[in-house]
């Protein structure tokens, strides 16, 4: 089973590179610490899931890069081509003479109509050349102009086009303090049109990956290799090969999906009986958890932890909830080590901060003339707030 | 990547453009060590076979045959440009670039705009438009000028009409010199203040440079320069004020440190466009963000540090560039540039926050 990767704008490009390079690496990393035949499934596995049939011996990256500029698809394709160990293919790129200006508007309006069908071809053929196609992994940042806006154009394509694929996107959320300043209108248009077309959106938060890159990795001048590589780290682990509880034999086919179809108690049926005493107001509640687990002594590891009830909101059996992905294989070396995918109450705050903060700059109406230029209006931005309000009303009444 | 195109208009606006080009070149040469025409120079520069007569010339890829800046440079008497013309600069200009008069504007904007401006309207397009069609994808024009003269200010701004009408797609950056307090012409407040209602209506974004700072600044690096604090941190030649001398006299003239100061402005707004880095700063980015409303356009910038560290533990090129969109009668948005953002110098890694006051003192140690 394939994924096929969407590397869109500057932050989705520089992203791609750093996670194929992270799942090359681990994938034909020499010390598995498990058996040989083993290592040699995970590693077929590893190569079915996102590299390509290889012309002279060299892997090419199931992935189709797409920018308005040409600075950093260049840059990244070189990177690849430099390394030796596998490339991008040489038509696998879009790319464009101006970029999109950090204009959502200018992203989705313009660029996406104009550019559409090349892109759409572009992915087709990537499509074409998997066996079996598992899913989309777009990668993207919410902050800027080509990410953000074209991101979400192609993404509903891809829902009117592959419907039954799964598409999963990873959306970079911008640091706090700020990067670009119309950032939080982008992150706010983007969110709310993914809503509507993709089936996950796995978040990364630039504050977040900061820390850890200061904190625990005590790096002094941080760099955006830095926090990418702590991403693609990430990424690298929830991705490789795993087996599900059920079979034990072989590589869990899909990567990208568990089943996180949440359905919420229909009103009048009565609620599965558990009494939620004492819930602490600050207690993160999840609908859905799934943990991965490599290396040494997975079998024996306990997880019951995992199934508190007081985790999960009440209308959700734990067991229905909790996900364990389990493999002996270590991930780059580590000799234990384990990732957690969790859709919870986490992002409740972030998001409340931006809509906050969008709906401040559009109550007096600031940039707002740089998006009606391209078609994006006042109402746009309204049904946005609104769905979003939504959201942050639903998770926080988990 | 995209092209742009510079128009200096006026002696103010040649004078400055002069010390630009002359900066682009020798950092381009600093950069480009194989002499190929990249993309990078391309977006200032054409690369000409001056053996081909007449237009044919260009040369998309390959070596450097002969650099010609995508210029347009005008003004209403000779001297100026005669002067650049006869200068080391000499060959960067083709001659098909040039308007001017004899007479000038006599520090009249009526005269610059309304006279100048019907009398040349036809040769201003023709010449723009030959510099469009060399372009691949213009993005920008940069016009430079003065505010408190004739030409600079009426025909300067007589410009910006034609630009909008004949190129509506292409941003509009211009660099206008505001007089200082002490102006010798006694006209500047009124051609300012006709000048500013066009700049109002027909800009995309406009940098305004105080003459009176520019003065400052000098006297204060003048001052803690010669007074020797520095010592041996500093490279004797590279202050941001030192030209390689693009004009043909080689005493400095009053005005020669100030423009080289606008130059590295100009320069560094474009840096992140033309060269590559982990978080790119294009021209519409900085349109895009600093102009919350069509009319507030007016960036206030500022430049750090002023001069090179001898130490190479630095490198050299740590010029952070924070502006400030200032809008009159509303709180400041203060756009800053935090340096572990990398954002418009392209190879700097500089990690602290410059103060405002004295450059030099917050370098590190």
């Amino acid at each position: 089973m394939s994924i096929v990767t969407v590397q869109l704008g500057q932050c989705g490009n520089q992203i791609g590179f750093e996670v194929f390079d992270a799942l090359f690496s681990d994938s034909h990393c020499p010390q598995g610490l498990c058996s040989k035949r083993e290592n040699e499934a995970y590693q077929a596995s590893c190569k079915e899931r996102f590299f390509s049939e290889e012309e002279n011996g060299v892997p090419i990256a199931r992935a189709v890069l797409v920018d308005m500029e040409p600075k950093v698809i260049n840059q990244t394709l070189s990177k690849a081509a430099q390394s030796g160990r596998w490339k991008y293919g040489q038509r696998s790129c879009f790319c464009q003479k101006q970029g999109s200006g950090n204009n959502w508007a200018y992203g989705y309006s313009v660029h996406g109509p104009r550019h559409e069908e090349s892109i759409m071809n572009l992915i087709q053929k990537e499509v074409e050349k998997c066996d079996s196609l598992s899913g989309f992994f777009i990668i993207m940042s919410m902050a800027g102009g080509t990410g953000s806006g074209l991101g979400a154009f192609i993404t509903r394509n891809l829902q009117d086009q592959y419907s039954n694929s799964l598409k999963m996107n990873h959306i970079i959320w911008p640091y706090g303090t700020g990067e670009v300043i119309v950032q939080n209108y982008n992150s706010i248009l983007t969110l709310s049109h993914l809503y509507r077309s993709s089936d996950a959106l796995l978040v990364h938060e630039n504050d977040a990956l900061h820390k850890i890159c200061a904190k625990l990795m005590n790096i002094k001048q941080i760099s955006f290799r830095d926090i990418n590589q702590v991403l693609a780290h990430q990424l690298g682990s929830v991705f490789q090969p795993t087996y599900s509880e059920e079979g034990s034999s072989h590589y869990r086919r899909n990567p990208l999906g568990i089943d996180w179809q949440v359905r919420p108690p229909l009103s009048g049926a009565p609620t599965l009986g558990k009494m939620s005493v004492n819930r602490n107001l600050h207690f993160n509640t999840s609908l859905a958890n799934l943990v991965i687990l490599r290396g040494k002594e997975v079998h024996s590891a306990d997880l019951g932890g995992f199934k508190d009830p007081a985790l999960y909101t009440s209308w959700l059996e734990p067991d229905n909830a909790f996900n364990m992905w389990k493999t002996q294989r270590a991930f780059n070396k580590y000799e234990k080590s384990a990732a957690l995918v969790s859709n919870s109450q986490f992002l409740v705050k972030p998001l409340d901060m931006i809509v906050g903060k969008a709906w401040n700059m559009f109550a007096s109406k600031a940039y707002i003339h740089q998006y009606t230029k391209f078609g994006i209006e006042e109402e746009d931005f309204l049904d946005s707030f609104t769905l979003l309000e939504q959201v942050v009303a639903s998770y926080r009444n988990l | 990547m995209t092209q742009s195109v510079v128009v200096q208009v006026g002696q103010c606006g040649n004078q400055i453009g002069c010390c630009f080009w002359d900066l682009a070149l020798r950092e381009h040469a600093a950069v480009n060590q194989k002499g190929i025409y990249d993309e990078a120079i391309s977006s200032f520069f054409r690369n000409v076979d001056t053996r081909v007569v007449g237009d044919g010339g260009s040369i998309s890829k390959g070596k450097i045959c002969s650099l010609k800046a995508r210029a347009v440079l005008i003004d209403m008497e000779e001297g100026v440009v005669n002067e650049i013309l006869q200068g080391p600069l000499r060959d960067v200009f083709d001659s098909k670039q040039l308007i001017t008069d004899i007479s000038g504007s006599g520090n009249n904007w009526a005269v610059g705009h309304k006279v100048f401006g019907s009398l040349y309207q036809e040769q201003i397009l023709e010449k723009l438009r030959k510099s469009a069609e060399h372009c691949d994808c213009l993005q920008c024009f940069f016009i430079i000028h003065s505010m408190g003269g004739g030409t600079g200010s009426g025909l300067g701004t007589f410009l910006l009409k034609v630009l909008e009408d004949e190129f509506p797609e292409v941003y509009r950056f211009v660099t206008s010199i505001y007089p200082s307090g002490e102006d010798d012409v006694i006209t500047s407040p009124y051609n300012s203040i006709l000048a500013m209602k066009e700049l109002n209506e027909h800009a995309d974004c406009v940098l305004p440079i105080d003459n009176q700072s520019l003065f400052d600044i000098i006297s204060k690096i003048d001052l803690v320069v010669n007074s020797g604090k520095l010592g041996t941190a500093v490279k004797p030649k590279s202050l941001v004020t030192s030209s390689a001398g693009a004009f043909k006299k080689r005493q400095e003239k009053p005005f020669d440190a100030m423009n080289n100061i606008v130059a590295n402005l100009l320069l560094n707004l474009t840096s992140s466009a033309r060269f590559e880095g982990s978080l790119n700063m294009d021209l519409n980015e900085i349109s895009m963000n600093l102009v919350p409303f069509p009319q507030l356009h007016y960036l206030v910038s500022s430049l750090t540090p002023l001069y090179t560290l001898a130490d190479v533990n630095i490198p050299p090129r740590r010029l952070i560039f924070i502006t400030t969109c200032k809008l009159k009668g509303w709180r400041k948005a203060v756009l800053q540039k935090r340096c572990r953002l990398y954002r418009l110098s392209s190879r700097s890694t500089a990690n602290w926050m410059p103060q405002k006051a004295c450059p030099w003192k917050t370098y590190p140690d």
